[in-house]
């Protein structure tokens, strides 16, 4: 089953340092850390002490609501920091690795026979579960819940994400033993995505509805396809995962292991040679950044894309759902007339003396400066030229802001999660936390009727 | 000269922090911010963002109002002079070179004019500023647009005092009290407008205040004629005036002071649309709103239900497209209609939003018994209205959320349909 998605509102981020297609493997990193912050809304609850002893693929805490939902050691090795912040909340565990790596070996799943419950076990229990992401709300999805359909994006709009085309060549095997596992907790399809003209290893899944998507950005969010393709509606619940973490549950479900290896993609202006590196979860950045090398002193390092990763310093650790590492400048810095001069070097959806229209496929250097100050809801009709869903963006957000939750559910608040407004704040004219806006009124949402 | 403007960048830096968390700190980053696009960083959601600010989109705006600016200065002084030679029996011809765009024209116009920009700026600013220091807000840029449409959408002659009063009025009770940029119901310079004819009527209509001087000279020998187009038209009187049509387009015609030529509205919302900046959809529903109305009037003249004793003859066999070129219509769509934040938010609702306007102007028009134009009230008007427009807009779009709702059967997991489980189940 074969369809052709073609989205036409967007834009496309075209920036320098796009990765080269050459995989380097990272060298091994002494410490691993869990970031607690990847993990949104979730309250761990641990069950290693500092200074215990673990291996590969042990639990080291489980969630508090769900307790048969672990998380797993990504190597073996002393615990030696539980980082805690405000209110003794945890914010990263760290783990010094072992020389000699011991691992965790689980009995392979024997997909041919196993139930939806044998399924949902092995995955809780190897640690393979928290990949599962749920809509709405954007959380690791509840064991207990069956979805309506599980959705998967293997084509990438997003500014120098990783090319999963590349990333998965090879992974076949892997690939279809983890959709194998996922349709059996499921009634509904397993939508996946790909390029209208990739040679993606989806094209040759089975058991799959595969989507040929065309178009910029956001055009390869999973957002954006669920709403095209089978949208949410009140009660209903869909499960999306990335390719690359497809990638580690297939090998689990057939190896029995846990190895959270992924090919991330490093990228920025500020990385002098941006390429792929393999690392494991809860790498250190510092152990390929480095091996890169960095073009300043005065950049930002992001866990993730630009327009939805995270700020980490570098001496920060690989994210648990990233496969990129984006490094840009800094622009912390005062523009004379920033804001009446001709603008040649920054990319601008408007004409207002931009001219980024006039070389649509120049590559651009942006920086972190906001290029104006935070303001009011001005101008309307800008957000809709690149948000493709059948939703009224600007309401949305308003409802969002004065938290009127029966706006919220009827302007389709279920069917969005905070990177499908990326691109709107990107292009916000008032500066306003488009993504903030809407995690804070999916939080209220959550708790109000969820 | 760099390493000057450098220590300058960080002289006003280490003033910024001095004022952080001070009463005066909205007041200095207005100035700062309007020298130097701060260096503030992105700390929430995405890292990097587009070139655009308010400040610029504002900008472009004023860009497109500065031609209409400098030709108002011609016009005014021209139809000064013209009205003196017409009054003393030598009608003049206008020779573009040789008696439109003169120094002396100039002059006259721009000693005339600039002193309603200043105040209109000056005491606008000045009460954004109070307002911005009292709430503790940042100085929006809403005003920059205001300040400028305002002097151009009056009479010339317009008291200076009484523009200032009409321009603490808008801003206070059109922006401010609703709670600045962005907030606001009404457009601000046309609640200033609006002040000046309910409160002043005598210097906002009549055949007097279009041109400079025929006020004072009233009464006098050396009395000049200071009508408009429109006005001979409510009068039936469409013979005494001798504009041609070119004229009209071109603005060569009287006036309040920047709204006579729709040759450069037109040029000016070209600009604006071609920079994305104003809604197409806006300027082009209004246009066919304001056509639609024009031929009802000629339909209903045509078919002899209006006789020529009418009082209202005069402005309905006016050329239905001619209304687009004479008096404020063609610069109220572009700049006016287009407000974002008083118009329609939605891009269905403005297609609607924007013919009403065109619609209602040209009906106010012809009906108005005192004065024979109504651009400012209809959009007046329908910034009343525009969010009733958007209500419907958006409850289809809830509506079509709805109809899938119940279209599809919504599946709730192992523990069957029942209808309590139509909740999420989530930890």
């Amino acid at each position: 089953m074969s369809e052709n998605l073609r989205i036409k509102k967007g834009l496309d981020i075209k920036l320098v340092g796009a990765a080269e297609h050459t995989t380097s493997k990272a060298v091994t990193s002494n410490v691993y850390a869990i970031t607690l912050n990847d993990f949104y809304g979730l309250t761990p609850k641990l069950m290693v002490k500092e200074g215990e002893e673990v291996k590969a693929g042990e639990p080291i805490f489980y969630n508090k609501d769900v307790k048969e939902m672990v998380f797993v050691s990504p190597v073996s090795g002393e615990l030696i920091e539980v980082v805690r912040g405000a209110r003794r909340k945890i914010l990263t565990i760290k783990i010094l690795a072992d020389k000699e790596q011991q691992q965790i070996s689980h009995n392979p799943l024997d997909l041919d026979h196993a139930s939806d419950e044998e399924v949902r076990a092995f995955l809780l229990k190897t640690g393979c579960w928290p990949f599962i992401k749920q809509r709405p709300y954007d959380l690791i999805a509840n064991p207990g819940t069956t979805p309506k359909a599980i959705f998967i994006s293997a084509y990438v709009t997003a500014p120098l994400a990783a090319d999963m085309d590349y990333v998965l060549q090879g992974k076949e095997k892997e690939l279809q033993a983890a959709i194998k596992a996922l349709g059996k907790m499921t009634p509904g399809l397993i939508h996946v995505s790909i390029g209208k003209n990739s040679d993606s290893p989806f094209s040759k899944i089975e058991d799959i509805a595969l989507h040929k998507v065309s178009g910029p950005h956001p055009a390869g969010l999973v957002g954006t396809q669920i709403n095209k393709i089978d949208p949410i509606n009140k009660g209903e619940l869909v499960w999306t995962l990335s390719p690359q973490d497809l990638v580690i549950i297939g090998e689990c479900i057939l190896s029995g292991k846990f190895n959270p290896e992924r090919t991330v993609a490093l990228v920025g202006s500020s990385v002098r040679k941006p390429q792929y590196y393999t690392a494991k979860i809860g790498a250190e950045i510092s152990t390929f950044l480095y091996a890169s090398g960095v073009n300043e002193d005065n950049f930002r390092l992001i866990n993730g894309d630009v327009l939805t990763g995270s700020k980490v310093k570098p001496d920060g650790y690989l994210g648990f759902y990233n496969t990129t590492v984006t490094a840009i400048p800094e622009g912390d810095d005062y523009e004379f007339f920033g804001w009446n001069k001709p603008v040649f070097n920054k990319i601008s959806s408007t004409r207002a003396l931009t001219f980024s229209w006039l070389q649509p496929n120049k590559k651009y250097k942006l920086d972190t400066n906001t290029n104006g100050e935070h303001r009011a809801f001005v101008v309307t009709g800008q957000y809709e030229k690149v948000f493709p869903l059948d939703i009224y963006p600007l309401q949305l957000l308003k409802a969002c802001m004065v938290q009127d939750l029966d706006e919220m559910e009827q302007l389709g608040l279920y069917e969005v999660i905070p990177e499908d407004f990326s691109l709107t704040e990107f292009v916000c004219i008032s500066k306003q936390p488009h993504q903030k806006i809407i995690r804070d009124g999916l939080d209220l949402l959550h708790k109000e009727i969820g | 000269m760099r390493d000057k403007r450098l220590t300058f960048k960080k002289r006003l830096h280490i003033l910024k922090h001095h004022y952080r968390g001070k009463k005066m700190a909205p007041a200095f980053n207005a100035f700062h911010t309007f020298l130097f696009t701060p260096n503030d960083t992105t700390h929430s959601g995405g890292h990097v963002r587009a070139a655009d600010d308010l400040k610029r989109t504002m900008n472009t705006v004023i860009m497109a109002l500065i031609p209409i600016l400098v030709f108002s200065f011609f016009n005014t002084g021209y139809q000064h002079y013209a009205a003196i030679d017409a009054a003393s029996g030598v009608p003049r011809t206008l020779d573009l070179m040789g008696n439109f765009f003169t120094w002396e024209n100039f002059w006259l116009g721009f000693t005339l004019v600039i002193p309603l920009v200043i105040v209109s700026y000056g005491v606008g600013l000045l009460v954004e500023f109070i307002f911005a220091v009292i709430k503790g807000h940042e100085v929006e840029e809403g005003y920059l647009v205001t300040g400028m449409l305002v002097p151009l959408i009056v009479p010339v002659d317009t008291p200076l005092w009484m523009l200032a009063v009409a321009v603490v009025f808008g801003v206070v009770i059109g922006k401010e009290v609703f709670g600045g940029t962005g907030m606001n119901i009404l457009n601000p310079a046309l609640t200033i407008r609006a002040f000046l004819f309910f409160a002043y009527p005598t210097w906002m209509s009549g055949d007097k205040v279009w041109v400079h001087g025929a006020v004072d000279r009233a009464g006098t020998a050396d009395a000049i004629s200071g009508e408009t187009i429109l006005g001979y038209l409510a009068q039936n009187n469409a013979s005494e005036y001798s504009y041609s049509t070119s004229d009209m387009f071109f603005g060569f015609i009287p006036g309040s002071v920047g709204e006579t030529s729709a040759f450069l509205c037109l040029l000016g919302g070209i600009f604006l649309i071609y920079s994305k900046i104003a809604s197409w959809r806006i300027m082009v529903s209004a246009v066919i709103g304001a056509l639609v109305m024009g031929l009802i009037f000629n339909g209903v003249v045509d078919a002899g239900i209006i006789g020529e004793t009418s009082k209202f003859y005069g402005l309905m066999s006016f050329d239905f497209w001619k209304h687009l070129i004479v008096g404020g219509l063609a610069f109220g769509i572009v700049y006016m209609a287009t407000d974002p934040v008083t118009g329609s938010q939605t891009n269905r609702g403005k297609w609607i939003y924007g013919f009403l306007i065109g619609f209602i102007s040209v009906m106010i028009r012809v009906f108005n018994p005192a004065y024979p134009e109504g651009v400012f009230l209809a959009i007046l008007l329908m910034n009343v209205f525009a969010p009733t427009i958007d209500h419907y807009v958006i409850r289809g779009n809830v509506k079509r959320r709805m109809k899938r709702l119940n279209n599809a059967s919504v599946f709730t997991g192992p523990g069957e349909g029942k209808e309590e489980e139509l909740k999420v189940e989530t930890a």
